[in-house]
């Protein structure tokens, strides 16, 4: 298992996309298509039998040089490390990046990079944030069509019902491991720490979904055997961390400072729908079906019918958690602005919460964990 | 130097202007006292006010009483009181003015703002709208509609962009049915996206007016006076009748000859929204170097005619429909924005662009020095950057400003005498800042 998570670290520390070069060099002619957070229809891509990669800026692993220049201040690391990456050549595999409707800087950053990179095919996917409409779906699938037809026009295979539906399969059953081990996390998370939870899920940002099952059902089936004491640690839920990444070192200061984490948004793209999608109906109605019907909560998708605090309110009670640390990255608007009625709810219930935030590139982590330790103890001593 | 002129322009135009927003308030007063008209909150940028006309709904623009807020230097409280239930330094400052405002009771004439009987999310452009309009209808309420509009991605809406939105209109003609208690009126709502036809038909032709040199108004400042009534009135005959009467003002003053200073000796665009709070101050930097702005994207956050798009009584729904996807600064992409300005500093010919970053507005500033790069390296005029806010007053620095402003014209006073008026453009073709289209 250990040679497992130190190649998946090995994988996301890869500045360079070495697992994408490899994959592009065994599939000569084939593209790489790039998504910025949060979610993308995945199977598209992978339909017109291209490779689907997971943008997540560059961590600590690259200093700015050039992007603050194009964003200036108040704007959150990873528009700018993404820029940077793009300014210093390590995006040179990708053939395409694919943003959508998360939040303003993100989208002004998909023009900036379109005009920087005009060898790239920049697109910008539209998700509905009406689902309650019947419109929205009609209008999804035909967005996803207008992709379809972008992809096969760069050289793609044609992306057919058939395509389309073994591609849903596949992701299905992506989806369908990653909940098993948030499943198995939450009920033992002494089998499975969350920064180990984190490199299996996150690795699948970068390798292709077969190789990235394989690896996945290998550790679902090693995971539960492992050996491990139940310790009495809290159990919390880590919410806002659905687009920037924090530093890996983060994540286990806070397992450090004891608590388990039992449910969080990192890398959410990957574990987006709460259930399969369809398989025995028109794929692209199916997908944008299950944008609409089947999604996450999050903080940038917007469905008024379940409001994202009662949505966290309801995943509290679910994992039985005793308090949510609220993870943030610096600058950004929506996680800020969920914050305000996330804890208005929390204090309603009585949930504990903390408010950290982050930024992709941090050296020190001393304050933070004073407060996480500081916070730990004035609830076990409660 | 020499002291301050007064530039503001004030005739008729500006009495009149008082009046309609004053009888706005009034009508916002009467209903938070009884319920009756209707009021629905939504955002200036692509709104569909001619729908709610056609309801007898009255609009209610929380940036609107934002900016009246800041520019009568009562923005701060609320601010505070909002950042005490959670919201952060950095989150929009419109946002927490308003909410805040509603904490603490506060209305910038002092009149009633009534509970909105319907939270109208227009999402047109900024995301920050739906947290916005979500928050004032968990705080309130209120029920809320969510009318989605997809961003403009490629270079014009595609027919199931169209299709999508003239859908939710649809819907959304159902709850306003159901929530006033009248039926739809499709005459009444033709009327009112005539009216607006003939509004910005008006709107357009006074802001080609400022083609001219020296320009009768200036773009920026003065265009805000003119920018109330826009959104509140353009579906109504009073909206007409303003427009009507800044026209014939402004064109006598152009005719004479006449400008905002007796001589003109910068024109400029402007980029991004002003300084609420200061807004007096930051004018006065400009005037003392008799600088006029002949253009301004912010102005064209509301609609932008000035390039020939107008409402269709033919069609209404459609048009209503394409004026939210389309036609407004904040819902086309961030390219065709490049291309507004650079077509303005062409064609209204301007001598250099300010463009203001807005700290707690991203979408607008998010990527300003991407554009600064552009503008100066490809378009090849000159660009003053500067950073504060537009509502929360705690962001300007007021010294460091005018000292970057007067450096800037110093610079460009110098380069007019030099007889170079621009830098070098780069050598060969503008890059296409077009998106690609499908056929
Ligand atoms: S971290 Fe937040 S602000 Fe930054 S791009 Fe992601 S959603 Fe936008
Ligand atoms: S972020 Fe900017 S555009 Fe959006 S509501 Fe705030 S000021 Fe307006």
């Amino acid at each position: 298992m250990e040679r497992t998570f130190d190649r998946c670290e090995a994988v996301l520390a890869d500045l360079d996309l070495g697992e994408v070069r490899r994959w592009k060099q065994e599939h000569p002619g084939a593209r790489a298509i790039a998504y910025f957070p949060v979610y993308a229809p995945v199977e598209i891509i992978h339909a017109a039998g291209f490779l689907p990669v997971g943008l997540a800026g560059a961590g600590d692993r690259l200093d700015i040089q050039h992007a603050d220049a194009r964003f200036g201040s108040f704007i959150c690391s990873i528009v700018k490390t993404t820029m940077e990456l793009g300014m210093t050549g390590h995006l040179e595999p990708l053939d395409g990046l694919l943003f959508s409707s998360i939040c303003d800087s993100a989208r002004n950053l998909a023009f900036v990079m379109k005009r920087n990179f005009p060898q790239m095919y920049v697109d910008f996917l539209h998700l509905p944030q009406n689902p309650g409409s019947p419109a929205s779906v009609d209008f999804l699938a035909q967005e996803y069509a207008r992709l379809a037809r972008e992809l096969e026009q760069m050289g793609g295979a044609p992306v057919t019902s058939e395509s389309l539906q073994a591609a849903i399969r596949l992701y299905n059953q992506n989806r369908a491991l990653v909940r098993r081990l948030y499943a198995l996390r939450s009920a033992s998370p002494h089998r499975v720490t969350a920064r180990e939870a984190y490199l299996l899920v996150r690795a699948g940002y970068f390798l292709p979904v077969e190789e990235h099952n394989a690896i996945l059902e290998q550790a679902l089936a090693a995971l539960p055997k492992r050996k491990g004491k139940l310790r009495d640690s809290l159990r919390i839920v880590i919410e806002g961390a659905f687009c920037e990444q924090p530093p890996l070192d983060l994540i286990r200061l806070v397992e450090d400072a004891g608590c388990y984490v039992v449910d969080d948004d990192f890398v959410l793209g990957r574990n987006w729908f709460l259930d399969d999608v369809a398989t025995d109906s028109e794929p692209l109605l199916a997908l944008a079906g299950a944008y609409a019907e089947q999604s996450r909560y999050s903080s940038v998708r917007h469905d008024f019918r379940h409001p994202r605090w009662e949505a966290l309110a309801d995943k509290v009670r679910h994992t039985r958690a005793d308090a949510v640390i609220f993870l943030i990255a610096k600058f950004c608007e929506p996680a800020y602005f969920d914050y305000v009625l996330y804890k208005k709810k929390l204090e309603e219930m009585g949930i504990p919460h903390l408010l950290l935030e982050f930024e992709e590139k941090m050296f020190t982590f001393e304050r933070m964990r004073m407060e996480v330790e500081t916070f730990v103890e004035s609830l076990v001593f409660d | 130097m020499s002291p301050t002129p007064n530039t503001e322009y004030r005739g008729n135009i500006h009495q009149r202007q008082k009046e309609l927003m004053l009888k706005w308030y009034e009508r916002l007063d009467e209903s938070a006292g009884s319920g009756r008209p209707l009021p629905v909150s939504l955002m200036i940028s692509g709104n569909c006010v001619e729908l709610l006309e056609a309801f007898e709904a009255v609009p209610l623009y929380p940036e609107v009483n934002a900016l009246q807020l800041a520019i009568r230097h009562q923005s701060l409280e609320p601010i505070l009181a909002a950042e005490e239930l959670g919201y952060a330094a950095d989150n929009c400052a419109y946002v927490k003015a308003d909410i805040g405002c509603y904490l603490k009771g506060i209305t910038p004439t002092g009149g009633r703002l009534p509970v909105p009987g319907l939270v109208l999310c227009n999402f047109v452009g900024c995301n920050t709208y739906i947290k916005w309009f979500e928050h004032t209808a968990a705080l309130t309420g209120a029920p809320l509609f969510m009318l989605d509009v997809p961003f403009l991605r490629t270079d014009e809406p595609s027919p199931a962009d169209v299709d999508y939105v003239v859908r939710q209109l649809h819907e959304l003609v159902a709850i306003l049915e159901r929530l006033s208690g009248r039926k739809f009126d499709y005459e009444r709502f033709q009327r009112a996206v005539e009216c607006s036809r003939q509004v910005e038909e008006l709107w357009s032709a006074i802001k080609n007016l400022a083609r001219r040199s020296p320009s009768p108004f200036d773009a920026y400042f003065d265009a805000i006076t003119l920018m109330g009534p826009l959104y509140v009135y353009r579906g109504t005959p009073e909206g007409v009748e303003f427009f009507e009467i800044a026209l014939r003002e402004l064109k006598e003053k152009a005719e004479q000859g006449l400008g905002v200073y007796e001589q003109e000796r910068f024109r400029l665009v402007f980029e991004g929204p002003p300084p609420y709070p200061y807004f007096r101050t930051f004018r006065d930097m400009f005037a003392q170097w008799k600088a006029c702005a002949v253009a301004s994207t912010y102005s064209t956050v509301g609609g932008l005619w000035e390039f020939g798009a107008r409402h269709d009584p033919a069609k209404p729904f459609e048009s209503v429909a394409l004026h939210m996807l389309a036609q407004n600064v904040t819902n086309r992409n961030y390219l065709q924005r490049y291309d507004q300005i650079a077509r303005y500093v062409d064609e209204w010919d301007a001598d250099g662009v300010i463009i203001h970053f807005v700290k707690s507005c991203r979408l607008f500033s998010a990527g300003q020095g991407d554009m600064r790069e552009y503008l100066t390296r490809t378009i090849g005029v000159p660009t003053l950057y500067i950073e504060s806010d537009l509502e929360d007053p705690r962001y300007f620095a007021e010294a460091q400003t005018k000292n970057r402003i007067d450096a800037f014209f110093e610079a460009l006073e110098h380069a007019k005498l030099t007889g170079r008026t621009r830098p070098a453009a780069q050598e060969g073709p503008r890059p296409d800042a077009r998106l690609r289209v499908l056929p």
